[in-house]
């Protein structure tokens, strides 16, 4: 929903407030001008707020590309809304762009009659070179459908800061928070949670402190006083449910989660990584919580990690490792060897675009098939996605309560816009959380090493228990026994065994939850991270009267039990998903079902207006025929 | 080595588990395995608390033939997988067993790695300078010019000594053991046991179907006393069927010295395994056949903090300090808010 249009305001001679129910906002600067630092803060503040809060950094990959040139452009979008939300947002309602670059590099995101914030004093001659413009935007008139705001955001903030104390090129470092500050006022954002924060970060540094004290106060002020602005904007309070609440992001959530599932077993965690883009912070947050029994181990690659893992599992560990593709590759081998010892082990793969080192910072759905066939021989593993940053948490859990009830490695499918994008929490309350309950076979205990229980699960028998020594490994095991066996007979029962027993899986997989209608035109299936998208385009859709309806899917190996009814009970099924159609492959070839397919593959995630319109065009097509 | 001493009552014979053993007859890795089940049953570790890691490779398949935990990994990991295992249960005795392909080619990297953090396990790698399992190919440690299956012309590549390797990532423990040599093997193994961090010794074995008699100059009856000299801590380094024969520092180079009138053993260089400075473990891994007797035996054991013990001290001092994580606080933490 885009602010009142340029026109209209241009009607307006007096100032107005106006109540929405949403916004986008995008700040966007060079990697090294804090703009991941201003959208965070404006998201925290709007959750404590009030708002529902759904946000999606994108970064280069370089640490500090040359300044000022498009490739070195970071961004920060935040939406933030009174209604419930899925998405960060289509199109944006207000851009900050702190340099020609940024302006370049994001003025298509912004919606007709949009607002434009712009730091004019970046507009330099030199500066529109490293841009590549060959004219200046601010005086050729192509911001013409723009509400565009020209501020000389560095001069006004160096002003603010000068009796701090601190150099000017320190000084400069607060722009952000004098921009943060303009859009504040706009958005009727309260102060305090940032001014909190500055006073936590910076106590030690009182010239800092004050600095950043005084740029964000004096973007606020310029907002009400500079007369610049025709209207102000408010969001009223979303209705959540009742509850405490958190921001958390996708690689955070992941993290609480693997600490708790440990904790509800009374186990160490042992997360045995190397470090990789977008998955690293996983580990630097788990490295902070030393206190619940965390072990991190970085690991000299991502071969080493697997295979610690596989060795604190078979010690009694809680053990995971997280990774992205490449790591997923140099993994598959040790996954193989998990998968033969049947061991219980959690891999999070936060997919990244590729092949190869492909796109580390943008993010993808592409690495379906490697999680699900990418190993040597028949290897089945289960496989779980997340679909959206907060589920990340539920996700790990299940995957744990997984992991050792069937005595297997299970994947988490996360990705860089689940990881790195953050939304709100309702904090689960401790006591609503079921413990883990582990069986270790004990000294006397009759034990055989692939002996099966009901799951088909053989027993976790650690090392340090008298009289159970034995030896297992990579070579086939004779059923039972665990003895090295070539038998012909004897290699097919495990292979088949080992399929029933991830098959078996599904058991405990709950009935699939259709969004609208149970039966109809056009299902939409979708995985992970697309459900924000997916649903609210769906949605948005039936709210037109359209017969379609959507279904997500958190199990990808095995797939839920009921999916094959449900895909039948519809004409026609589209399966939108970041990649070439890998999903889509699975549905055809397991349900014999002429699904289509709707690929994008381009580093970012679905707008919802793409869907929207895919939708629209099969069902028009169909109406046409 | 990480279980107190206990009184085990346990013979060589205790160790034998049910599985044949499959190596070829005269293999050196018998010799090895007779050995390391003695060790074993003097070193006063209950048999539970035992686990031996392995890789892939002929000297890879000794776990089965040992009756205490196992676990057969792949090819060159071992040592990330021995790493894992003591991380999560810092209370075990945990062997790996490597080969020099398995140890110092495909696993290389987790070599150096794991030495290098001081994990506190004993790397026994099996060195007899040829693949085997594959049949025939060069290893990392096959000389230059060697003729094999995959190298008819010879090999061109240079080989690295294990030694050097092991001391040039920092370990703590290193030392040299020969398969014919079963007594000095056994006390080697004692040794090791007995250290805390990595220990790694590499073995001399002799490989009979695809490089024979690769070590017949070190265990040889008439060339042994000549060609390998055997280390004692404190002591000069003294060698030759008539223990005439010295080890002399000239400069910086170690030269042979004929121990007469003129030479005494108090001129000779004397072995410190001690020694914080690993420059002399390191002149004495460059000691070569022919030009120089091979050391055997202990050529460092210094006191290192193992990576374990300097885990659970950040992770108790956290808990000291913050108190055992409660999930609540873990939910709250950060900024929260409520909504009614």
């Amino acid at each position: 929903m885009s602010v009142t249009s340029a026109a209209e305001e241009a009607s307006e001679q007096t100032f107005k407030v106006i109540e929405q129910d949403e916004v986008v906002v995008r700040f966007a600067g060079d990697s090294g001008d804090g703009m991941q630092l201003a959208g965070t803060q404006m998201t925290n503040t709007s959750a404590i707020f009030g708002n529902e809060v759904s946000t999606m950094p994108d970064y280069p990959a370089e640490i500090r590309a040359p300044a000022g040139t498009v490739a070195g452009v970071s961004g920060f979008q935040l939406h933030f809304s009174s209604r419930p939300l899925r998405t960060p947002g289509d199109r944006l309602d207000a851009l900050v762009a702190m340099n020609p670059a940024a302006l370049e590099a994001n003025i298509a995101d912004l919606e007709k009659g949009g607002i434009l914030i712009v730091n004019e004093d970046a507009f330099t001659k030199n500066n529109l070179k490293k841009a590549g413009l060959q004219s200046n935007p601010l005086e050729d008139d192509s911001l013409r459908e723009y509400r565009v705001h020209r501020i000389p955001i560095e001069k006004l903030n160096g002003e603010a800061c000068k009796d701090t104390g601190l150099t000017p090129r320190a000084a400069g470092r607060c722009k952000n928070f004098f921009a943060l500050g303009v859009v504040y006022w706009l958005f009727d954002r309260p102060l305090e949670p940032t001014l909190r924060w500055i006073e936590e970060k910076f106590g030690t540094m009182p010239a800092v402190l004050d600095a950043n004290t005084k740029a964000l106060k004096a973007g606020y002020y310029f907002g009400e006083t500079a007369e610049m602005f025709r209207s102000r904007y408010t969001i009223p309070k979303a209705k959540l449910p009742p509850g405490t609440y958190r921001k958390v992001s996708g690689n955070q959530a992941a993290a609480i989660g693997l600490i708790t599932a440990a904790r509800l077993a009374g186990k160490p965690l042992f997360y045995g990584t190397y470090p990789i883009t977008p998955a690293s912070d996983i580990l630097h947050d788990l490295s902070r919580y030393k206190n619940y029994d965390v072990r991190t181990f970085q690991a000299e690659d991502e071969i080493a990690a697997m295979i610690a893992v596989i060795g604190a599992a078979y010690a009694g560990a809680f053990a995971a490792t997280g990774t992205s593709g490449p790591g997923v590759a140099l993994k598959s081998e040790g996954m193989g060897l998990a998968v033969m010892t049947e061991l219980p082990l959690v891999v999070i793969n936060v997919q990244r675009g590729g092949p190869s080192t492909g796109l580390p910072t943008k993010t993808e759905q592409a690495d379906l098939n490697q999680a699900i066939l990418g190993r040597n021989g028949e290897a089945p593993i289960c496989v779980l996605a997340a679909a959206s940053p907060a589920d990340c948490f539920a996700t790990v859990l299940e995957a744990f309560r997984i992991a050792v009830r069937y005595m297997t490695p299970v994947m988490v499918m996360s990705d860089g816009y689940l990881a790195n994008g953050a939304e709100a929490w309702r904090i689960p309350s401790v006591d609503e959380l079921p413990r883990f309950e582990i069986h270790h076979p004990e000294a006397g205990d009759e034990f055989q090493p692939y002996a099966r229980n009901e799951d088909l699960a053989r027993p976790w028998a650690l090392p340090g228990t008298p009289g159970l020594e034995h030896r297992i490994g990579g070579l086939e095991k004779k059923d039972v026994t665990g003895e090295v066996c070539y038998e012909p007979q004897n290699h097919q029962l495990m292979c088949e065994l080992r399929q029933a027993k991830i098959r078996k899986i599904a058991e405990t997989i709950p009935p699939l939850e259709v969004f609208g209608e149970g039966s109809g035109e056009l299902l939409v299936v979708g995985w992970g991270s697309t459900y924000g998208s997916i649903t609210s385009a769906v949605e948005s859709c039936q709210a037109r009267g359209v017969s379609v309806s959507s279904v997500h899917l958190r199990h990808l190996e095995p797939m839920p039990p009921d999916l094959g009814d449900i895909l039948r009970r519809f004409k026609r099924v589209l399966v939108p998903e970041l990649n070439l159609g890998q999903l889509l492959h699975r549905i055809r070839s397991e349900y014999l079902i002429d699904a289509i397919g709707f690929h994008k593959i381009q580093g970012k995630p679905f707008m919802v207006s793409e869907i929207e319109n895919k939708i629209q065009e099969l069902v028009n097509g169909k109406d046409e025929s | 080595m990480s279980p107190e001493a206990v009184e085990t009552n346990l013979t060589p014979k205790d160790f034998t588990s049910d599985q044949e053993v499959r190596w070829c007859p005269g293999c050196g890795d018998y010799s090895i395995l007779a050995q390391t089940k003695k060790a074993l049953s003097e070193l006063g570790v209950p048999r539970e608390k035992l686990v031996f890691v392995s890789g892939i490779g002929c000297s890879s398949r000794f776990p089965y033939y040992l009756n205490s935990y196992g676990f057969h990994g792949i090819h060159g990991r071992a040592m990330a997988m021995a790493s894992g295992i003591r991380l999560s249960d810092p209370s075990l005795s945990i062997w790996v067993i490597t080969g020099d392909g398995d140890g110092l080619s495909i696993g290389g990297n987790h070599m150096l790695h794991t030495i290098r953090r001081n994990v506190d396990i004993n790397i026994l790698l099996f060195n007899n300078r040829i693949y085997g399992l594959t049949k025939g190919q060069y290893s990392p440690t096959s000389p230059l010019g060697k003729k094999t299956r995959s190298t008819p012309f010879g090999s061109i590549d240079f080989p690295l000594h294990p030694l050097s390797v092991a001391i040039g990532a920092e370990a703590s423990f290193v030392a040299r053991a020969l398969d014919v040599n079963v007594k000095h093997l056994a006390y080697v193994l004692e040794r090791a046991a007995h250290h805390r961090g990595t220990s790694f010794i590499e073995i001399y074995q002799n490989c009979l179907i695809f490089n024979d008699k690769a070590f017949e100059y070190a265990g040889g009856k008439d060339t042994k006393d000549d060609t390998t000299i055997y280390l004692e801590h404190n002591r000069p380094l003294v060698f030759g069927k008539n223990r005439d024969k010295g080890i002399r520092l000239n400069g910086t180079k170690p030269e042979i010295v004929q121990l007469d009138e003129g030479v005494k053993e108090d001129d000779l260089l004397f072995h410190d395994e001690k020694d914080p400075d690993a420059t002399l473990a390191y002149l004495l891994s460059r000691m070569h056949y022919p030009d120089f007797p091979e050391p055997m035996g202990v050529f460092r054991a210094v006191d290192r903090p193992t990576y374990e013990d300097l885990m659970m001290d950040q992770v108790n001092s956290a808990i000291r300090s913050k108190g055992a994580g409660r999930l609540e606080d873990l939910f709250d933490d950060g900024e929260t808010w409520t909504v009614e």
